[in-house]
């Protein structure tokens, strides 16, 4: 195992856990307010001190974990559960219309920036985690699609898949009998680096109001909140900020050592 | 080649318009009558409805798509809802901050990215590489709204060379601008350049596993010498990919980088008017960026027709 | 004194032997081969002469390079040495150029890299170059790039990079593997006319012992990192004394035993069979034009035959292949199988397909790296209404494996676990276990090393005999297909030239173009024992 992967995996695991242990326990109350507390550094009582509303910060960015995560992982979900079957499909018919169809649209939507896409759908439906989801996982459909093409494309040329036509099997079958499993370690990969993206989305997403509201605690907000505190308490803008840093440093490493793992040539996108 | 500009401008044209009608029927979706929100709860029925009529809420939805396409080719993005000042006015005070902002931005994370990145592949392996390599994974994770928080609290409040935000306006002098610029565009351009290098040493370090770069080797090329005159141009191609798609990102990003730094931009403005419902203003901005993000595309493919002569042969 | 002398070189990738000791010597004006199969070192040894080792190698020993070792040579002038007195030409002309330079600027490049003129003499030069490898600057402009050119055409503009500074040694690493025959006798021609005027010294690097048996002055055998034999070329092959070199030899000429030719009603009937496809649009707004890739084909082939169908690439060889197997349709004629159309109502015929089985060239591309030879192996079931499950499966593969001489226990194995040979052999187990009539042979053993090569086809012309199967073998080789078929068909460009007896065709071909594939196609010497061996010509 590479120094990436478990380092990556130590980093990822520490958020996932916090953010399980925060459904049973936290350190203390996220809506408990406690103005007389307000805006103390990292002391024994608050390990990573308190807010403007005296509440404590490592309770909040525990809570906060969940809503990064959740977000992040259904965007992906949503990337993947639609990106791959368009992008199988358009393989499979490499230059039909419906290659051509989903290629276009890919284009399209590659047009529009995840925050372009939350700031449509937040002036029509208003702001939510919910919106901000759709939003990320909108813009994950593209990335995933057009990887998937990619690979099955030049898996399409090989030996094996003109072996499978001639057995018999239909071009849906070959699909997700041979395609899939052969692309699935890019899909790994690939996911692991949208995960962080969307992380990444979701905290610039509620830093400006487009993502989840009050009272759900998130990172993004959290750092919203302490911007017009940053001279009086540097720790409020700092902690969530290298929170923030830490959980997609540990995605891409992890994302970076599984590649290594499972296959050094894999071509992902990051962008 | 002139096919190939041709068959990208009829693409860029037809994205152009799938846009424009996904953007119209989206905001169309909106509940509430605009007419209804600009004037009140306490509105007197007829003067809603010599309101709408005067903002042409009155017309088909596929008159009023036609009208507000028609106007934006010739520059009238029709009336705010909430100020009520012609919108194409307002988009333009405010791009002469973010425009510059952005291009600010893409310089400087083009400059950092390629030297870095050539740096790095040249050095493949060795302690140069992996300085490069940890900078960029931390570059990538780093939010650059947080970012630019940081920065504002080290050289704004700390150092106070320059102010934690606002903008001068041009008309105040170029430097002032560039200056009230400075912070932003680095916080933007960071994050990015981090991602560009990447790209670029990744991309020739495959070319460096090329046939033709050992063929240059073999005339007698040092190792540098063959990455230079062969590698660079090659591994620009999916470089130049990157820089377009980044583009898209950094004004999309001013956005939220303009929140940080209060600068008047765009990003500004979309957020005010969403505040207000004010939608033909967001209709307005959010095309003028997918505009920007189609036209940018363009002009990467054109640049990958310079860069790549089989390009250029088929049409 | 020779030009270059090898002397005990060994050779260690991260601790790997590659080469062990190998010594030869070079003389100017003379013409060295390096021959053996994969794995026997012989490229290394030419990217060690040329000091483009990857990292990690350790090497022992020396290269003397005109009283110069080259083991020992500084960087700085090993860069000064390459292109102007070393120059050397690769195995793959379509990858190495650089596809966004034109060829008149690398071509000037060797030279002007070097110092060697001024920039106008440079073009001057690189026009000259261009010339004599027979790239006439009158059609073959300075300005144009590789993407334009064919894979020959590429190849020479590499000989021309590599002899624009007239280097005293020429080091070719199979040169001519990736070309088509025609082109490589016309490669083989021009190195040999470039030697004889330069008098340079020619280091060739080939796996085919027939493409140097009438070329090289000196031949030496590689084997697993060693030279086993070496000497002057027909001297070697008058008396191989090496057993390696024997097997070489042999297995280069093998030929399969067949049994008698049989003939009886016709399997596969193709008639009048057009397969069109688009081309890129010249224009924007006209009618894509098409290429005709197979035109107006017909033959039949019998129950029982063995029939070979060989061209060079682009002659439309694939095209109809796919067309037979029913994977593509056809843009006119039909295809039959035992009366049965292959395409119908627009999508292959499941019957036929049933009867029709394909081996594919790529032994390492041709199974999916994640399944176990049972389900592998198995695949051709998917065709059966109603597949053989449990006992009668597993019987159908311990059969379908012993047939190809592997083991009934190979089918728990991964695939990555065989070596290429195994792997055809499994690829004709996975033809075999729905037991076909016709099987379809797609250059099916052109990437197999010699020896190798000779064991499949011993392979195949067994089942032939014993199942009384039908063969369809595509290839661009005719001495393989020589060894293997009843029947011959050559293709050119869409159409089939000529259709006959295999011994007839070889004996006196009667088309031209069968004519030209024959002359160009290296012959290995006849008797290797008659004493009267010709001396290399040059």
């Amino acid at each position: 195992m590479s120094r990436n992967l478990i380092l990556g995996g130590l980093l990822t695991s520490v958020f996932v856990v916090a953010a399980l242990l925060s459904f049973v326990w936290t350190p203390d109350s996220v809506e408990a307010m406690n103005i007389t507390n307000r805006l103390k550094p990292p002391s024994a009582n608050n390990l990573l001190g308190t807010d403007h509303f005296g509440r404590d910060i490592l309770s909040m960015l525990m809570v906060g974990a969940r809503t990064s995560i959740a977000v992040a992982l259904v965007a992906v979900g949503i990337g993947m559960g639609l990106g791959v079957p368009l992008g199988l499909a358009a393989a499979a018919r490499r230059g039909g219309m419906l290659d051509e169809v989903i290629m276009r649209m890919n284009d399209l939507i590659f047009a529009f920036p995840s925050l372009v896409i939350a700031i449509l759908i937040t002036a029509v439906f208003g702001p939510s985690a919910t919106n901000a989801i759709i939003a990320i996982g909108i813009f994950n459909i593209p990335v995933f699609a057009r990887i998937t093409r990619g690979a099955a494309l030049s898996l399409w040329k090989r030996e094996f898949i003109m072996a499978a036509q001639v057995s018999g099997k239909t071009r849906t079958r070959i699909s997700v009998e041979h395609i899939l499993p052969n692309v699935a370690n890019l899909l790994i990969v690939q996911g692991t680096i949208q995960f962080s993206l969307g992380i990444l989305a979701e905290a610039g997403l509620s830093y400006v109001g487009l993502g989840a509201q009050p009272p759900i605690p998130s990172w993004g907000r959290m750092l919203a909140d302490a911007q017009t505190m940053v001279s009086l308490a540097p720790h409020v803008a700092l902690i969530p900020g290298l929170t923030i840093v830490a959980m997609v440093l540990g995605l891409n490493l992890l994302g970076d050592g599984l590649r290594d793992a499972l296959d050094p040539r894999l071509k992902v996108v990051r962008a | 080649m002139l096919g190939y500009i041709v068959k990208r401008l009829i693409s860029l044209a037809i994205s152009l318009i799938v846009a424009s009608v996904v953007i119209f029927v989206v905001v169309e979706i909106a509940p509430g009558d605009p007419a209804s929100f600009m004037l009140g709860i306490n509105a007197q029925p007829d003067t809603v409805a010599a309101l709408r009529t005067e903002l042409g809420l009155d017309q088909s939805k596929f008159d009023r798509y036609l009208s507000w396409v028609g106007g934006m080719l010739t520059g009238d993005f029709g009336t705010s809802y909430t100020y009520r000042t012609p919108v194409a006015q307002m988009i333009v005070d405010r791009m002469w901050v973010s425009l510059p902002l952005a291009l600010f931005a893409l310089t400087l994370s083009t400059l950092i990215a390629f030297p870095a990145g050539i740096f790095a592949a040249a050095r493949r392996g060795g302690p140069g590489d992996l300085a490069v390599t940890g900078a960029t994974q931390l570059g990538v994770a780093i939010p650059n709204f947080w970012f630019a928080m940081m920065l504002v609290l080290i050289f704004a409040i700390q150092l106070r060379w320059f102010s934690a935000g606002g903008f001068p306006g041009w008309e105040k002098g170029f430097w002032g601008g560039m200056k009230a610029l400075t912070l932003p565009a680095i916080a933007l351009a960071l994050p990015q350049a981090a991602i560009l290098t990447r790209v670029m040493r990744s991309s020739l370090l495959d070319i460096l596993g090329e046939d033709f770069m050992r063929t240059a080797r073999a005339k007698g090329l040092s190792a540098r010498q063959a990455l230079w005159r062969h590698g660079l141009r090659n591994a620009l191609i999916p470089v130049l990919t990157i820089i377009g798609l980044q583009f898209a990102f950094l004004l999309a990003g001013a956005i939220i980088i303009e929140q940080v730094f209060f600068l008047p931009g765009l990003g500004r403005l979309i957020f005010q008017a969403i505040t207000q419902r004010d939608l033909i203003v967001v209709e307005s901005v959010v095309m003028l960026l997918v505009f920007a993000v189609i036209m940018v595309n363009f002009l990467v493919d054109l640049a990958y027709a310079a860069v790549d002569p089989r390009l250029r042969t088929r049409v | 004194m020779s030009l270059l002398s090898i002397e005990t070189l060994s050779l260690a990738i991260h601790g790997t032997p590659i080469l062990k000791g190998i010594s030869l010597e070079i003389a100017e004006g003379e013409i060295t081969a390096l021959t053996g199969e994969s794995g026997s070192g012989k490229s290394m040894t030419a990217f060690a002469t040329m000091g483009l080792l990857p990292k990690g190698v350790t090497t022992t020993g020396a290269i003397t390079f005109d009283g110069e070792n080259l083991l020992s040579l500084p960087e700085p002038q090993m860069c000064d040495l390459r292109g102007r007195e070393i120059g050397m030409v690769f195995q793959e002309p379509m990858t190495a150029l650089n596809p966004v330079q034109t060829i008149g600027a690398q071509v000037m490049e060797t030279i002007l890299i070097h110092k060697a003129m001024a920039p106008d003499r440079a073009e001057k030069r690189a026009r000259e170059v261009l010339g004599r490898v027979g790239l006439p600057p009158d059609r073959f402009p300075l300005s144009r790039y590789p993407h334009e050119l064919s894979g020959g055409q590429r190849q020479r503009v590499i000989i021309a990079m590599a002899i624009a500074l007239r280097p005293r040694l020429l080091i070719a690493d199979e040169p001519t593997t990736a070309l088509d025959v025609t082109t490589q006798a016309q490669i083989l021609d021009l190195l040999k006319r470039l030697v004889k005027e330069d008098g340079m010294a020619l280091m060739m690097i080939t796996h085919d012992l027939a493409v140097v048996s009438d070329m090289a002055h000196t031949l030496n055998v590689m084997r697993q990192g060693e030279i086993v034999e070496a000497g002057p070329t027909s001297e070697v092959l008058r008396e191989m004394r090496h057993p390696y070199t024997r097997q070489l030899f042999e297995a280069s000429r093998h030929q399969a035993d067949l049994g008698a030719a049989r003939a009886a009603a016709p399997l596969l009937s193709v008639r009048n069979v057009s397969r069109d496809y688009p081309l890129p649009r010249t224009s924007l707004f006209g009618a894509r034009p098409m290429f005709q890739a197979v035109k107006n084909v017909s033959f039949d082939i019998k129950r029982g035959e063995r029939v070979g169908l060989v061209g060079e690439s682009g002659c439309g060889k694939s095209t109809l292949t796919r067309a037979i197997l029913g994977l593509e349709p056809t843009q006119g004629g039909q295809i039959t199988l035992d009366g049965d159309p292959v395409w119908q109502d627009g999508h292959a015929n499941l019957t036929v397909r049933r009867k029709m089985q394909v081996v594919f060239q790529d032994p390492y591309g041709s199974f999916n790296p994640r399944h176990r030879v049972a389900r592998l192996i198995t695949e051709p079931f998917h065709l059966l209404p109603d597949p053989p499950k449990g006992a009668a499966r597993d019987t159908a593969i311990a059969k379908a494996l012993s047939a190809v001489g592997l083991k009934p226990e190979d089918a728990d194995r991964h695939i990555h676990a065989f070596s290429g040979g195994q792997r055809q052999r499994i690829a004709i187990a996975r033809a075999l276990i729905i037991k076909p009539d016709l099987i379809v042979f797609d250059e099916a053993v052109s990437a197999l090393d010699v020896r190798v090569r000779a064991q499949i086809l011993d392979l195949m012309a067994d089942l032939s005999r014993a199942y009384g199967l039908t063969y369809l073998f595509i290839s661009h080789d005719l001495s393989v297909v020589r060894s293997i078929t009843d029947r011959v068909m050559v293709m050119r460009a869409g159409e089939i030239v000529e259709d006959r007896a295999t011994a007839e065709i070889y004996a006196a071909p009667d088309h031209p173009y069968t004519r030209e594939l024959m002359n160009a196609a290296p012959q290995l010497p006849d008797f290797p024992e008659a004493q009267d061996a010709p001396h290399p010509a040059l």
